[in-house]
Parts: C-alpha cells; sequence; structure tokens
C-alpha cells in the first residue's frame, strides 16, 4: 500500500472559524506554572514589509526545566502544557503568554539554547512554514547547533529582542520574503 | 544549567530521538506558486535550511477528551434546527508512513454551507448564510486511527484570485500527530470536481497521484441507508525512520 504522506494545503483565509476563534491558546502558563514568565510578540510580515493580519502562529516549547509535556500533560509541571496558537491582528501581531524555556537536549549529547518552535500558516502559505525564536543577549546561543546551521548574516532573523519599555515582554518580527527574511527551517 | 539537564533525562530515561522521515519531492505543494496570487508575497525566497530533529521536532503536544465537546463531530447538531444542504458523513483513518495508526490525535475541520458561504465576518460572498450551520468540528482519532463527522457537502465559491476564480468544493483539515513535524493542515476534496483543473490551490501539488490523496471517495460502507451518503477520506501523517533494531 501507498502511505507517502498526505499533502499539505493552505489553511486559507478563514482559519478563525475552525482553529482560533474558540480554541485559540494566548497564555501557555497557567498561574502556578514555574519560572521566569515572558510575553513573547510577533509580528508577521509579506514580501513588501505590509503586516499580515490572517495569519496563525502556533508554539511549541519546553517548560523551564527544559522538558516537553509530550507524554499526558500530568507531570509535577501540569499547568504548562506547551503549547500556543493565535491569529494574528490587523496589524499583523498577536503575543503570547508564557514561561522561558529550559534548555533541552540537543545532537551529541549536548545541550540546545532556550527557543520556541514556531509555525506559521495563513492564506498563502500552502505549507506550514518552521521557525525557531531564540532570546537575544542568552549567552548559551553562541554554542547552539541549531543556530550555527544558519549563516551568521541571518542569525538574526530568529533572535527576539526584549522591548525596553516593558518588563518581560519580547518582540519578534517574521518576514516571509524579501529584505530581512526570516530564515525557516525544512524540518 | 546542568542540573535541569539531568532532571530532563531523568523524567524520561532512554528516551532518544528517532528522526522522522522526509518528504518525498513532488509530494507535497511549492511553496511559491505564483498562479496562487497570494504566494508571491508570503512564499520564502531563500532555501530551506535542513534541521536535522531533536527533541525540539520529535515532540508534540498531548490532548485529551476534556479538548472535545458533545456534538463537536456532528456539525449539523449543533444548532437548534438542521441545517439546509446534503448531509454526508466524512470518514477515514489517521496512519503514518509505515502504516500504523495514529490512535487519540486531534483533528479539527471547518467548511463553507451548503451554499459555499463561510460564517466568518470576512466572507463577502452574497450567498446565504445558515443560521443552523457554523461549520466547525473537532474529534479524536480513536485506539485504531480512525475518526467520523458528520456534516454536509460544502458549496463551491468564488475567491477572486483571478478572472472567474472558484474554489471547488472542500473541508479543512488539521490534524497534530504525535511531534511538532507531523503537524498537518490540508483540504479535502470531492470526487468529480469539474474544478480541480483551474484550482491554483490544489494544482500547486507536483505529483498528480500526490494530488488525488486530497480527494475523498465516494463509500457505500460508510453511506447510511435513508439517511446520508458518505465519503472516506484516510490520511497519512509523516512515519519515522527505522531504528537499527527494526531492520
Amino acid at each position: 500500500m501507498d502511505f507517502t504522506p498526505t499533502p499539505s494545503q493552505t489553511v486559507g483565509p478563514y482559519l478563525h472559524l475552525g482553529l482560533t476563534d474558540a480554541r485559540s491558546i494566548g497564555r501557555l502558563a497557567g498561574d502556578g506554572a514555574k519560572g521566569e514568565r515572558v510575553w513573547l510578540t510577533f509580528r508577521v510580515l509579506d514580501g513588501e514589509g505590509v503586516p499580515v493580519p490572517d495569519a496563525m502562529i502556533e508554539v511549541w516549547q519546553a517548560d523551564c526545566e527544559g522538558i516537553y509535556a509530550h507524554y499526558d500533560g500530568t507531570g509535577d509541571n501540569a499547568a504548562f502544557r506547551g503549547f500556543g496558537r493565535l491569529a494574528t491582528a490587523e496589524d499583523g501581531s498577536c503575543t503570547f503568554e508564557t514561561i522561558k524555556p529550559g534548555r533541552v537536549p540537543g545532537p551529541g549529547g549536548g545541550v540546545q539554547a532556550p527557543h520556541i518552535n514556531v509555525s506559521i500558516l495563513g492564506r498563502g502559505i500552502l505549507k506550514r512554514l518552521s521557525t525557531r525564536l531564540y532570546f537575544a543577549g542568552e549567552s548559551a546561543n553562541a554554542a547552539d547547533l541549531v543556530l550555527a546551521l544558519v549563516p551568521e548574516n541571518r542569525r538574526a532573523t530568529l533572535l527576539a529582542r526584549p522591548d525596553l519599555t516593558r518588563s518581560g515582554y519580547w518582540l519578534l518580527d517574521v518576514h516571509l520574503r524579501g529584505e530581512g527574511e526570516t530564515v525557516f527551517f525544512d524540518v | 544549567m546542568s542540573s535541569s539537564l539531568i532532571s530532563a533525562k531523568g523524567k524520561h530515561p532512554g528516551e532518544s530521538v528517532v528522526p522522522f522521515r522526509r518528504h518525498e519531492p513532488g509530494s507535497q505543494p511549492d511553496s511559491f506558486y505564483p498562479a496562487y496570487r497570494a504566494t508571491r508575497l508570503r512564499a520564502p525566497s531563500q532555501p530551506l535550511i535542513f534541521l536535522p530533529h531533536t527533541l525540539s521536532e520529535v515532540t508534540g503536544p498531548v490532548f485529551g477528551h476534556s479538548d472535545i465537546h458533545p456534538n463537536d463531530e456532528d456539525l449539523t447538531a449543533q444548532h437548534a434546527g438542521e441545517p439546509l444542504g446534503e448531509r454526508i458523513i466524512v470518514r477515514g483513518r489517521v496512519v503514518d508512513g509505515d502504516g500504523h495508526p495514529v490512535p487519540n490525535s486531534l483533528i479539527e475541520i471547518w467548511q463553507a454551507n451548503a451554499a459555499g458561504r463561510y460564517a466568518h465576518a470576512k466572507d463577502s460572498h452574497p450567498a446565504p448564510l445558515d443560521p443552523n450551520f457554523t461549520g466547525t468540528g473537532r474529534t479524536l482519532t480513536d485506539a485504531d486511527g480512525f475518526y467520523s463527522f458528520v456534516t454536509i457537502k460544502p458549496g463551491a465559491y468564488p475567491w477572486r484570485n483571478h478572472d472567474n476564480a472558484w474554489r471547488p468544493a472542500h473541508i479543512h483539515f488539521s490534524l497534530f500527530g504525535p511531534a511538532f513535524v507531523t503537524r498537518l493542515i490540508t483540504q479535502m476534496y470531492f470526487p468529480g470536481d469539474p474544478l480541480f483543473a483551474y484550482d491554483p490551490i490544489l494544482q500547486s501539488i507536483p505529483d498528480e497521484r500526490a494530488r488525488q490523496r486530497l480527494v475523498s471517495k465516494f463509500d457505500l460502507e460508510t453511506t447510511k441507508p435513508e439517511w446520508a451518503l458518505g465519503y472516506r477520506f484516510d490520511i497519512v501523517l509523516r512515519g519515522r525512520e527505522s531504528t537499527p533494531f527494526e531492520k
């Protein structure tokens, strides 16, 4: 039999109906979640730098100890499920409230720098775009083996920068195409 | 910092990263497909960077029965009355690239009503809304990977991508599977739709056999006498590369 994976199609302009109107998750960390609380604002921009008001962002991340809740979500940090998704607003942005992830195991027995796994979906996006968010100024970034795969002149596209006006807030622009194009991964 | 790593490893001893298989060329759409106009400004121009799978890619969110509500899998039973249109049953099995069932996995769907109109503020197609139809559903696959929805057959609708552009009737499907990399969002079509050849979203998939994987099949076994036609739509998520022990 043929078990070639089913092809992807765009999520289309009405994704909200099925995925975010009643089912968005903007707050990944409940009141009891351990760790450093952070707010991550993504802004999605198209090839002309125009905000994309009909995209959806999904995030998947480890908890503050570097543990993914991929078993049953009932561990000792059950207030944290590690998954979120939001539609972008008219200005192309959305903000997740979460916990800064710990370090997870990486290739060759090492550990990875704190990062968030990110999917971008939307009208005009025929297959999910995968990228990562890292935290600017994090000393572990220098030794991260995934960041090392990215040409140095494009690494900054993955680095969220702190919002200097609000403590705990981080900003990351996602450029789908063209000037300053975000690095997307073949996963 | 090192102590947290030890606890991560100690919590699930023996956990190793078995990567998922990569897609075959032509089996997935091209990101940049100019006939689908919106890709011109939204598809990356730079090549993707190959990422060997780490724990981040092979893990994914878990959903359970608490994420599902009664009537979520019957889109005709979510309002006071029944929606207009042709009642149908959509049933299928979710398997991985080795044909193994994907159990307890969240599936979400959304669609236009029988007249080709979405219950969405931004849909301006001058076709009637149906007060008895929202067009959203969700369910979990059972222990053998099977799922089933009751709904109505959606209508085709115009979408302004090009002159006289119409989308073939379709139902949007969203699936998670076990990992970040098994996430799939796609569309299910109906057999024999004359609009296939004119639809750049479907035609963005280079391989004709791959396009056919999105077309459901009429299924007499799923069809319920005196009640509703049945369509079968099986879905294949990515499978893992075999480990040395499995060879």
